[in-house]
Order: C-alpha cells, then structure tokens, then sequence
C-alpha cells in the first residue's frame, strides 16, 4: 500500500528558497543529495546556510546511496489535511551518510513498519510538477 | 558599577488572576486578557497606575498597546514578548529581570486564548506566506508527505522514546488521568466533576499512533495574568509573595521547535535538562527539595520524559514512576499539575501551571499539597523550555 491522496486537493508544494533549492533540484532529477560542507566534509540535512560544525558557508550537494533505515515513524489516523488520505505513516529515515530525511514508505502499509528496517530512496511523480522522495523496504 | 549575578530573590509574583476554562468564551482575547489582568490587580491591591511593564507572548492576540488603551495604563518604561511553548516561565523570568534591574518597579505578565472557539495554532492552516525562513525550511520537508499536525511532530519523538526504552504505551495513561482526577477538583477547569479513569484512557482512539486523542491538550478558551514586583515592594503588598528562586530559559545545539529530530539522540528533552541544572543550582536546591510540579503536558507522553531529564528518575524511569499515579497526584512524593494542567484544567499554554504554583505556595490550591514550599514550573517541551523554582521563603 502506498500513499493515498484525494485528487481534488492539491499536495502542499515544498516552499524553495536557496538554502534548499539544491535539494529539490536533485528530486526533480530523481536523483536524492544532500548538503555536504566543503570545508570539512560534514553531510547537512535540513539544509542551512552554513555548516554548524565548522562555520563555513562553502558547500556542495552530494549524491546520497538512498539507503538507510527507518529511525522512527508516526501513522496519521486522521489526515490533518485534506490532500491525504488516511491512515498514512511518516517515516523518518536515517540514511548511510549520516543525515535524517521525513518521507513516506512505498508498497508497505503501516503495520508492517518497525524502527530499523531496511530501506531505500524511490522517487514517486506524486502530481503535475511534483516529484517526492520516498522509500521502499530492502530485501 | 555593581554587576547583578543572580535574580535569585530580587524579584515576587504577588498578585495573580485567572479566567475560567471553557468552549466558548463570547469574548474576544483581548476582553479576556483585560479581565484577568483586573483580577491579578485586585488580587495584589495595585491599580492600573502602578503598572509600568508588561510581558507578553508573542502570538497572543492582544498587543500592549491595545491592553494599555483599555485597561486606562500609562507610562510603561518595559515591555518584551518571549516565544513558544516554553513562554510561560521565560515571562516571569523577563519579568524578574525588568524589575530587578530597575526597568520597571510593577511587571504584568499575561495570556489570553481563545483556543477552542477562535484562532487556533494549527501549523497546516497557515499558508507558506506567513512563514519564516526558519520554519519554510522544515516545512519544505514536513508538508509535502503529510507531515503536517503538531502531534504528528511529537509523536516521532514519542516513538523513539517507547522503542529505545521498551515502554507499554498503555502506561502513558496515568497522566492524563492524574492530570484530569486534579481538575475535576478544580471549579474553573474542563473537567471539573469529570471522573476520568485509566479505562477511558485505553479506549480513546489514536489520533497519530502512537498518540491517543487523550494524550492531547484539552482546547479551550481561557486567560490568566500575574504581577511581579521587587522583593522588597512584596513586603508592603496584600498576599503572600511568591519569590522566584530559579529561572531559565534554554535552547542546545540542533534545538528545533517539536521537531528536534536530526539530532544524534531524540528520545530525550535536552532543552529540559538544561533547565533543570539551570534552575536547581540557582535556587539551591535539588530535585528531592521539590514539593510539587508543574510540568508541560500539553501531550501528556512528555511528562514521564521532563520528569527523567530534570532528575527526578533515571532515564528511561519516567513511565513507571507515573504508573498507577500514586507518586504524581496530589498527596503522592511528587504532586503533579494540581490544577489539572493542559490535560484536566485546559490548554493555555502553560500559563495555568504558573498560576497553580503560586496558589500551591499560598495554600490555596483546590488539590493543596501539605506545606507545599517550593515549587517548580516547566514551561516548553520537545523545543526551546524554560522553567523556573518558586518559594515562599
């Protein structure tokens, strides 16, 4: 099972601004990057301005492997907006490199979810103009 | 010039005023805020002219300049807003700093929210246009996949707390149900005469699992207000002064507001803890010296989390102090939310737990703990918090 949404209401667009624009770019592409400090090689998610570990605004966005593991998830019972239908989960993924990223599972219905599974990144063409990274279970 | 290292007993609340909790006020916020100002002046025997400050939070409706305008205040040389969750105790800390610093000699704090009638803070009814960049750059990554109610955001901490610490979610049950036995106690709140039962509890539905619909805030419409003066003026007034012994606001490293989860540990309330060291060294005191709480159950999974992180148990001991309830309510070792809190008096944002701690310290609590002393208040959880030690002296 995968996410369901009500086609008479339009998914909430991700705001871009140029602290994350890279990001959505890669999504587009269907391809999943990150933040990385060129300074020190720290990966960054969410991204910001600068790196908080070495202070440096010099970075780059980088190729994630798209695979990790479920870190925590929560499922809506109730939707809180009217683009998604119920019950759905959230999943927080924590990938290879480090960095955490919210998404939603593909192919998987939200009993069969459990904190350490095995994942990894699919790029779903959700609407007109919009692309979501999402994951699917490893294996 | 003489440097001022502790507000640690320069400053008192002495006076304090609350509406009453319920589903529709028939006033607006600002009415509400009007009259439990009133209250809190009558209350401490001051009139409006004696007011120079004032303190309020940031999203609350009523600016100062329209509270001034109504209630006929002049003059006031201090005035500031603190933000979040963890308002509540950073307000009276601002407060205690104005007067001791001389800013201002009589500081009004106050709170007005029509919070089940009117204007609610729901995240996903705001459009992206009101937004700042700090919070469209967690938006950016919440909204798309539906990540979009403020329980949803608590319930991926909660998660991970339950499965790092192997936690029965049934057991999150006994707060809500202390929280909501105080308040049915308590002739102003939602509950009041409400029996509330650990049953009720495991029937409530999931709302976003793993929160049950009772794990949430009770909505309502309500306003409170306290004066804070010098410890000295508190001497000459009409009540028993309340003084702040400790107070403390807090952020650490990687702080988000309820969605703090690209830091390595999130099974914990970091912002909390540093509160907690904050507070209790200021005042001198320790977590055993405590006679009664008031934490921040807006959901009540929370509780059981600020209790480990201010020391009162160990990590992961939080839930089975709670269970059963016989250590949290009102003649337990540690009395919790007497008035009811969030969860039995009803949500405004903190500010009832401050009211109820200076009603613990007088003796006027309608759940008293005995010869309640000191009493701490924790205001914020699962983001920036703030707390702060109160005492009788």
């Amino acid at each position: 099972m995968s996410m369901a949404y009500d086609a008479e209401h339009p998914i909430p667009m991700p705001p871009i601004l140029w602290d994350n624009k890279g990001f959505w770019d890669g999504v587009t592409k269907h391809e999943l990057v990150f933040q990385r400090c060129k300074q020190c090689g720290t990966w960054l998610h969410p991204p910001r301005p600068a790196c908080p570990r070495c202070r440096s605004f010099e970075k780059e966005w980088a190729p994630s492997t798209g695979k990790g593991t479920v870190y925590s998830f929560v499922t809506y019972r109730e939707s809180p907006h009217p683009a998604f239908k119920a019950p759905y989960s959230v999943v927080l993924v924590e990938l290879e490199e480090g960095v955490r990223l919210v998404s939603n599972m593909v192919d998987v219905k939200p009993e069969q979810i459990f904190i350490g599974m095995p994942v990894e990144a699919v790029f779903d063409d959700v609407s007109e103009g919009l692309t979501l990274p999402k994951f699917r279970k490893v294996g | 010039m003489s440097v001022m290292r502790s507000i640690k007993n320069k400053a008192a609340i002495v006076g304090i005023g609350i509406s009453s909790f319920s589903r529709d006020s028939q006033r607006t916020e600002l009415r509400l805020a009007c009259e439990a100002i009133k209250v809190a002046l009558d209350d401490a025997g001051l009139t409006t002219e004696d007011i120079d400050g004032l303190v309020k939070q940031t999203d609350d409706a009523s600016d100062e300049h329209a509270v001034t305008s109504s209630m006929g205040m002049g003059n006031l040389t201090y005035f500031g807003e603190c933000r979040w969750g963890a308002a509540p105790g950073a307000m009276v800390m601002r407060a205690a700093m104005g007067v001791a610093a001389g800013a201002a000699n009589y500081i009004v704090v106050y709170r007005a929210v029509n919070g089940s009638s009117g204007r609610r803070m729901i995240p996903s009814m705001r459009t992206s246009g009101q937004m700042s960049t700090s919070d469209l750059l967690q938006w950016t990554f919440h909204a798309p996949f539906g990540h979009m109610s403020e329980a949803g955001r608590v319930a991926m901490i909660v998660r991970r707390y339950i499965h790092e610490f192997g936690i029965n979610s049934e057991q999150f049950g006994w707060v809500p149900v202390v929280c909501r036995e105080h308040g049915a106690q308590n002739p102003n709140s939602m509950y009041y005469k409400k029996p509330f039962t650990i049953e009720d509890y495991r029937k409530s539905e999931m709302v976003v699992e793993p929160l049950r619909r009772l794990d949430y805030y009770e909505e309502a419409d309500a306003a409170a207000a306290l004066v804070v003066t010098t410890a000295e003026r508190a001497k000459d007034l009409r009540q028993k002064a309340v003084y702040v012994l400790g107070a403390a606001q807090s952020m650490v490293p990687e702080t988000e507001e309820l969605n703090s989860y690209y830091r390595r540990s999130i099974s914990g309330l970091p912002e909390t803890a540093q509160v907690g060291k904050k507070v209790f060294s200021m005042a001198g005191v320790a977590p055993k010296d405590i006679d009664c709480v008031q934490l921040d159950d807006s959901y009540g999974p929370f509780v059981p989390m600020q209790l480990e992180e201010l020391g009162f148990c160990g990590r992961g001991e939080g839930v089975d102090f709670c269970n059963g309830g016989n250590h949290i309510r009102s003649e337990g070792e540690l009395p919790l939310n007497t008035s009811g809190g969030s969860l039995g008096e009803g949500h405004l944002h903190g500010m009832n737990h401050l009211i109820e701690a200076v009603r613990q310290i007088r003796g006027t609590s309608t759940a008293q703990v005995e010869d309640a002393r000191l009493v701490l208040v924790a205001s914020g959880a699962g983001g920036p918090a703030s707390g702060l030690i109160l005492g009788g002296k």
